[in-house]
């Protein structure tokens, strides 16, 4: 099958259009826009029989796409960063409803101070809203993993919106090869929603979204949530596997890269773990024992999983992309917990922030974590959360900082 | 949508098939309710309604429910947005031979005022913009009632709510005027414009009827005494409703793409009289007769009514 060269955008707007959704309500923000407009094309020139909508803003569009789903269709949509959080309302919503729709974030810091490029305060800041949620690193992986989606949250068992994340720019800009899988493969995978839970028709009444009085009626509800989420761990295994029948590609909960030798592993997600392999590469030619977990499932969070890949390691260390202030990486806590009671878990659990606001990367940082990890076996001292912020970082922004002035100068007090 | 123009001249001709049972978490004498209630027998029941966190959200408690038809409760803000949400999948699904048509249902927007005046709004003017073929029913009550009555922009001028008490600085208690969201909507030139008041069954109706002539946005603000919030006996609802009209305070109304029409002309009769069967207004007659402010409420309705009068 021929691949062709795909943004991220664009391999998400064919993960829709295969999956032949019937509804698309939208709402324009970079570095997503590409999606709905291509989307909006498609439909506007009959390529996709479905409907678009131009909602007024991304709270809308969440509730829409919700009562839509609820109604019984398939619906997509995307947003990114300042749109994901003016729908958050919304978004603990729907899952509530118990619609299993789809939407892609596209990564972006989240303002103040404003900027375009990625991390993942946004997505995160969604984690517990019973979204399950899919962290893709590569544009192919974005198409396949909308696919996968639609067959994991209309599964019976499940019965939850999915929310996949691409990084902003690194994949939503970037050409990849990718491959566009064929109608007849697509719908050998994925049946028609036919939704028995939740639909509106006039010959049987239904009441959704309903209030409920106490406690009771209320912690029900919202561990049936937790419970369908943690029957993912299972569903993505069954989907997985099927996909990779069809199609060729295969993915996992957590991917693991050169981890089974490996001493020191490194745990990222998202498109930067490119960056994470590569270095890990080259630790390897060094003769350094590396490896690298790659976090693809981050809700539910694939604690079994994780700590099996990480048994007897010497030392993990985990990039977040992300920050909590005041208490610092935000997946650095999902990754302790889940090996905290394994009696053969890892040494060392180091943390470090790094890429925010979609600064690189580069190999001198992997390179120092690795020197990390090492430094604390040796000591049994383990560092504080750390910012990967290099020399030339601290130089441009000392620069910066110069140009701006101080506002205090030549102020009499 | 049936082209028949039943018009209601009494209250006989109003069925008597109901479609919201009794019994419900609403207070005794809700005049809100009762104008639902009378607006759902035109309506019928292949209807979904989309609700906005109010006191009508606690129609719809876990497992209970008073409807024939479908309920949606979605959120504050956006109950327009998912009214477009339904719609449109109703559209999509019966086009793509997912649903059959006979299934089809009303669109129904179920919110209080102040969703509708305030944190709504955006959503509601949208849904208009779009052109959305959807009911819309707000039921004005004048505050945010289901948190206890405070303030919203549809509270009138004078009036007392629990964020706008009389005191030193402002003895009238609402400094603001009542928005104008009649004619917010109007400016939209939807194709069906409407006030109502449980007070004029027959008005109602017929407005309901008119409007399924319309495919689009029909939008209703329904006068809603509230014996809590506006602070008077249950029984009186309907008396007070009616004192609203009958005073010119409430003007019964309609626009047809934007033309505005009066369906009931009033008698006038003195404001005061309808301010005194309220406690919410009781600070402008005790300790002290607030005069001027009372001649500011009376202005304001004789300013509006000199406008269509003379014209
Ligand atoms: C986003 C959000 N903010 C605040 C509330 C709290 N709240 C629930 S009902 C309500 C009052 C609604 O007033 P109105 O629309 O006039 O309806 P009423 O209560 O008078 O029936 C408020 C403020 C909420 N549910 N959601
Ligand atoms: S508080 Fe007022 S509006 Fe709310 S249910 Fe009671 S009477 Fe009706
Ligand atoms: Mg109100």
């Amino acid at each position: 099958m021929v691949k062709e060269m795909l943004t991220g955008n664009y391999a998400a707007a064919w993960g829709a259009r295969l999956s032949e959704v019937d509804y698309v309500p939208a709402f324009p923000i970079t570095p997503q826009t590409e999606i709905i407009e291509t989307l909006s094309q498609w439909i506007n020139d009959g390529e996709m029989n479905a409907k678009f909508t131009n909602m007024d803003s991304e709270h809308s569009m969440i509730t829409a796409a919700g009562t839509a789903a609820a109604t019984g269709a398939r619906v997509f949509s995307a947003t990114s960063s300042q749109g994901l959080l003016y729908g958050y309302e919304m978004l603990y919503n729907v899952t509530g409803w118990r619609v299993p729709l789809v939407l892609v974030n596209v990564s972006r810091g989240l303002s103040a101070p404003i900027t375009l490029e990625p991390d993942h305060n946004d997505i995160l800041s969604t984690r517990d809203s019973g979204f399950i949620q899919i962290h893709a690193e590569t544009c192919q992986e974005v198409l396949d993993t909308i696919l996968m989606a639609y067959r994991i949250a209309e599964d019976e068992r499940v019965l939850l919106p999915v929310l996949i994340n691409m990084d902003g720019f690194y994949l939503s800009f970037t050409r990849e090869p990718v491959e566009i899988p064929c109608k007849d493969a697509v719908s050998r995978f994925l049946p028609e929603y036919n939704p028995k839970h939740a639909f509106f028709k006039a010959s049987k009444p239904m009441s959704q979204g309903v209030a409920v009085l106490g406690g009771s009626a209320y912690s029900y509800f919202k561990y049936q949530m937790h419970l369908a989420s943690l029957n993912v761990l299972t569903v993505h295994d069954e989907v997985a596997g099927e996909f990779k029948r069809i199609f060729g590609r295969s993915y996992s909960a957590t991917e693991a890269f050169k981890i089974d030798d490996a001493e020191y592993v490194i745990i990222m997600s998202n498109s930067f773990t490119i960056k994470g392999k590569a270095a890990v590469n080259k630790f390897r030619e060094k003769g350094l024992k590396a490896g690298l977990l790659r976090l693809r499932l981050i809700r539910p969070f694939p604690s079994t999983e994780l700590k099996a890949f990480l048994r007897g390691k010497k030392a993990v260390a985990v990039i977040d992309q992300n920050i909590s202030p005041g208490s610092g990486g935000i997946l650095f806590k999902d990754v302790t917990t889940a090996l905290y009671h394994d009696p053969d878990r890892p040494e060392r659990i180091l943390s470090f922030i790094g890429g925010l606001g979609g600064k690189d990367i580069g190999h001198a940082e992997f390179k120092h974590i690795v020197e990390e990890m090492e430094k604390s076996i040796e000591t049994g001292i383990v560092p504080e959360t750390q910012l990967l912020y290099t020399k030339n970082d601290l130089e441009h922004i000392n620069n910066l900082l110069n140009i701006a002035g101080n506002p205090l100068e030549g102020l009499e007090n | 949508m049936s082209m028949k123009n039943a018009v209601y001249t009494k209250f006989k001709d109003i069925s008597r098939e109901e479609h919201i049972s009794p019994g419900t978490a609403l207070c005794t004498g809700c005049g809100g309710l009762l104008a639902l209630r009378l607006a759902y027998k035109v309506l019928g029941e292949n209807v979904v309604i989309v609700n906005a966190a109010g006191c009508f959200t606690l129609l719809s408690v876990y497992p209970y429910n008073p409807f024939s038809s479908s309920w949606m409760y979605t959120a504050m803000a956006s109950a327009p947005a998912g009214a477009q949400g339904i719609r449109d999948a109703l559209d999509i699904l019966i086009k793509k031979g997912k649903l059959k048509s006979e299934e089809n249902l009303k669109v129904v927007v179920l919110t209080g005022d102040g969703a509708a005046n305030d944190i709504g709004l955006q959503s509601t003017s949208a849904a208009i913009h779009r052109g959305l073929d959807f009911h819309y029913f707000c039921y004005d009550n004048e505050a945010y009632s289901n948190t206890g009555f405070q303030m919203s922009s549809a509270t009138p001028y004078g009036s007392r709510t629990a964020t706008s008490l009389p005191g030193e600085i402002n003895p009238q208690g609402t400094v603001q005027r009542k928005k104008d969201l009649f004619e917010i909507w109007r400016a939209h030139k939807p194709p069906y414009l409407a006030t109502v008041s449980p007070s004029h069954p027959v008005d109602l109706s017929n407005k309901f009827e008119k409007a399924s002539k319309f495919e689009g946005p029909k939008l209703f603000i329904a006068l809603s005494p509230c014996p809590p919030g506006w602070s008077f006996g249950a029984s009186n609802s309907v008396n007070i409703a009616r004192l609203a009209v009958q005073t010119g305070i409430w003007p019964l109304k309609e626009a047809v793409y934007g033309e505005v029409k009066h369906t009931v002309i009033p008698k006038f009769k003195p404001v005061e009289k309808y301010l005194r069967t309220q406690n919410r207004y009781n600070h402008l007659f005790n300790p002290v007769k607030q005069v001027d402010v009372i001649d500011n409420i009376k202005k304001d309705v004789e300013q509006y009514w000199e406008r269509y009068l003379d014209s």
